[in-house]
């Protein structure tokens, strides 16, 4: 069986280094992985998915409706645009932060209330306020690697593993900070 | 050794693997990370950003010529810039290994258009691949060399979006080291004026003839044989979805190779199976040749020409199977369309020709979000350079009153791309044009690449920098104009002179792009209580600002870099900047 983990977020939060951290993984726990990744336009400040699968065989790097195990959302809204991707019995994690798009900042459209709260009546959901965590691990930027270990508490694979691809892909300078962030969303 | 990598960067390992000396490319998304990839992991194999596509192209060929294997890389659209070399090339043949990479992008999430890059390697006669994952990106790359070697052809390396920016696993092997290949001067082959091209033409047709052969016992192409009656045609990233779709409910003829198709092959697979699907993305270009050679397949007819395919719909479409339950909310999302980021310096270029009204003539860039509201500034985008050419063309077909309220609006990378020609062509036809360069001394949209203006080669080594000034001035420009679209006020007075001058006039709106790291915004920007809620700043289109849901405006600080030009637009001075 492979497993189906889908990214979503707002372009520049850092979902990139998520699903790299993610896919790295994965891999030393011996999966045949696929990461598919989002480059180039919807990167500025669009919404932005990015696949993570992984089991014995892969073959599509991308994830369909109903077919996410768990989904790792950035923002609520994203999170919202994402439901539909989740397998019934599925499991959503979702950063509780809200970024207006350019729509609701010009009035076209308005952001809706209560995502969460509706999410939850739906489906399994996990709510995390990612961005004070990140800012109590000394950098609202970590908000991605305090999800990832929210998200890492939910999978089989050992605490150290995780820690251990965080140090081969994270740059040294910042590798404080995201183990720090990385164990306030894992012990959440 | 095996490693995580995403096809670009096992398209790269492969050109290093196969002792490839020299890449010439310039960026496009998704193909840009191959080149990347090259200069920041193989030191041994020279590796440059070109000003544009042909440009590139003859570099790769010429090296080729010379003797080393060479790589150029490439979007679908800047195969259509790069045209023009490819051609002839196929009546030249190679010498040492060729290969061009073109990247498709289906479902356009970063293009202008969904052009299939197939045909070209029909029209240009010359042998195209197709990986389905990173390992076969690698795989390919080398045998692309080999057959363009043995065949004396350069080869293509078609690729789309979710193979080059998917990750999967590559088995590392070492780099061969090649001898260059001799140059030996043969005009009948190197020199294409007529008399010689014919007598290439028949090469060019004996050797499509021998690949033709070829791709019936090449391994690039297999058949997987499940038993099932029904069989699948497909290639490239198609087939993984098939292949996820469909399981051993069917067989597969996978294609590698896509020019020249294998009519033996396809013959005896159709032959064998009750129903055969043609399962390609874009155009029916394999269900094309399919039919043609009278072999009776289901393609178009119930799949679409539009976008990427899924797993699913390929399953709904072939075994009738539903697509499984998913939960929605019964409820309007509002759409998140990308922005030009917090900072840019292109927005205060449009915050003042939108206040301005002025018929904007756009151009590829970060900027071609210029186009999108509040600021809704430009008019028109085609292609790279467009923006200078056609509004030239614009101002020859409504005259001299609508010229002085048009401009052209387009980067650094874009005006060393194609734009400079448009401009020759306005001085040289007695044009009055004015141009506005949107200098942020880099290649934004792409990702930040270096360019002729930065000063730096794609290694970051220093070099010379092509001054804008001086080149539009050569060129016979004489009303050249250096500006900060952050200083709002003394930008409109600019825009304004230079649209009055009956002769052409260049405007570089110059200021770095907010996401170098040389540029260093600090703090962030808050609004006063005194704040009379005008929303000016709201005009902005700055993704940090929005409503407050009373009245008046917030400033979001997580959004917000400091950049200040909301402060610069605030006519009551009730925006203030703090650490
Ligand atoms: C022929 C062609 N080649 C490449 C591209 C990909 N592309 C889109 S925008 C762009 C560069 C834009 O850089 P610049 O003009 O400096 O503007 P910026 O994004 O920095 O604002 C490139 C290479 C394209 N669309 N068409």
């Amino acid at each position: 069986m492979t497993k189906n983990i889908m990214i979503v977020g707002v372009g520049g939060q850092g979902t990139l280094l998520a699903s790299r951290i993610l896919g790295n993984t994965v891999i030393n726990e011996g999966y045949d992985v696929k990461v598919s990744e989002v480059h180039g336009m919807s990167q500025r400040g669009g919404s932005v998915v990015t696949y993570v699968k992984y089991g014995d065989a892969v073959y599509s790097p991308i994830i369909d409706r109903g077919e996410a195990d768990i989904i790792l959302a950035f923002e609520q809204l994203e999170a919202m645009r994402a439901l539909p991707y989740l397998k019934k019995g599925g499991k959503m994690i979702a950063n509780n932060q809200k970024i207006n798009p350019m729509p609701v900042i010009i009035g076209a459209a308005e952001y809706p209330e209560n995502i969460l709260d509706k999410i939850a009546k739906e489906v399994d959901l996990t709510a995390v306020d990612a961005l004070s965590l990140a800012e109590q691990a000394g950098n609202f930027k970590a908000v991605n690697v305090v999800l990832i270990g929210v998200m890492a508490k939910s999978t089989d694979i050992p605490y150290e593993n995780w820690i251990e691809t965080i140090k081969t892909t994270v740059p040294p300078k910042f590798l404080d900070v995201n183990l720090k962030a990385f164990d306030l969303g894992y012990n959440l | 050794m095996k490693k995580l990598l995403l096809g670009n960067a096992a398209v790269a390992r492969g050109a290093y693997e196969a002792g490839v000396r020299v890449v010439s490319s310039y960026p496009g998304t998704p193909s840009t990370e191959i080149t990347e990839e090259i200069a920041a992991s193989y030191p041994e194999v020279y590796c440059e950003w070109a000003p544009n596509e042909k440009v590139a192209g003859e570099v790769a060929i010429g090296a080729a010529i010379g003797g080393a294997r060479a790589m150029s890389c490439m979007k679908h659209v800047g195969l259509n810039v790069m045209a023009d070399p490819v051609f002839t090339m196929s009546y030249i043949g190679a010498n040492a290994g060729l290969v061009f990479c073109v990247a498709d992008d289906p479902g356009m999430h970063s293009s202008q258009n969904e052009q299939d890059s197939r045909h070209y390697a029909e029209a240009a006669k010359i042998t195209m691949l197709e990986p389905s994952d990173s390992a076969e990106c690698k795989q390919f790359t080398k045998i692309a060399y080999e057959l363009s070697e043995e065949y004396d052809t350069p080869v293509f390396l078609r690729l789309s979006t979710r193979v080059s920016h998917s990750q999967s696993m590559v088995e590392l092997e070492d780099r061969e080291e090649r001898e260059l290949l001799p140059y030996e001067k043969n005009i009948g082959k190197y020199v294409m004026m007529p008399g010689n091209a014919k007598k290439q033409h028949i090469v060019v047709e004996e050797r499509q003839a021998r690949l033709a052969e070829y791709a019936n016992t090449s391994p690039l192409n297999r058949v997987e044989d499940n038993g099932a009656k029904i069989g699948v045609i497909s290639s490239g990233i198609t087939y993984m979805y098939a292949k996820e779709a469909l399981g051993d409910k069917a067989d597969y003829l996978k294609l590698g190779m896509v020019y020249p198709l294998p009519e033996k092959l396809i013959k005896d697979f159709a032959a064998k199976h009750d129903k055969v699907y043609v399962i390609e993305e874009l155009d029916p270009f394999i269900e094309n040749f399919c039919r043609a050679a009278g072999v009776d397949v289901i393609g178009k007819e119930i799949f679409t020409l539009l976008g990427e395919y899924t797993p699913t719909m390929i399953k709904e479409a072939v075994l009738g199977e539903k697509a499984p339950d998913y939960c929605e909310l019964a409820e309007n999302i509002p759409m998140r369309p990308p922005v030009l980021c917090a900072g840019c310096p292109h927005r205060g270029t449009f915050y003042v020709l939108k206040k301005l009204g002025l018929v904007v003539a756009g151009d590829i860039g970060c900027y071609t979000l210029g186009a999108v509201a509040p600021l809704a500034s430009v008019d028109t985008t085609i292609c790279m350079g467009a923006s200078v050419s056609a509004a030239h063309g614009m101002a020859k077909a409504r005259g001299k009153d609508f010229n002085k309220k048009l401009v052209s609006v387009i980067g650094d990378s874009t005006f060393m791309h194609s734009g400079i020609t448009g401009l020759v062509d306005i001085v040289y036809n007695k044009g009055a044009n004015t141009v506005i360069i949107l200098d942020n001394s880099i290649t934004g949209m792409t990702g930040h690449q270096d360019n002729p203006t930065t000063g730096y080669t794609i290694r970051k080594e220093p070099t010379k920098q092509v001054n804008l000034i001086t080149l539009c001035k050569s060129v016979g420009v004489e009303r050249v104009v250096v500006a900060d679209p952050f200083d709002l006020k003394n930008f409109e007075q600019v825009v304004k002179a230079e649209l009055e001058a009956d002769e052409p006039s260049v405007i570089i709106a110059q200021r770095p792009c907010a996401l170098l790291k040389t540029v260093k915004y600090t703090g962030h920007c808050k609004i006063g209580e005194d704040c009379r809620k005008c929303k000016l700043c709201m005009k902005l289109g700055c993704p940090a600002i929005s409503e407050d849901g009373a009245g008046g405006v917030k400033i979001d600080v997580t959004q917000c870099n400091g950049c200040g030009l909301c402060v610069n637009v605030c006519p009551f001075g009730c925006i203030k900047k703090e650490d």
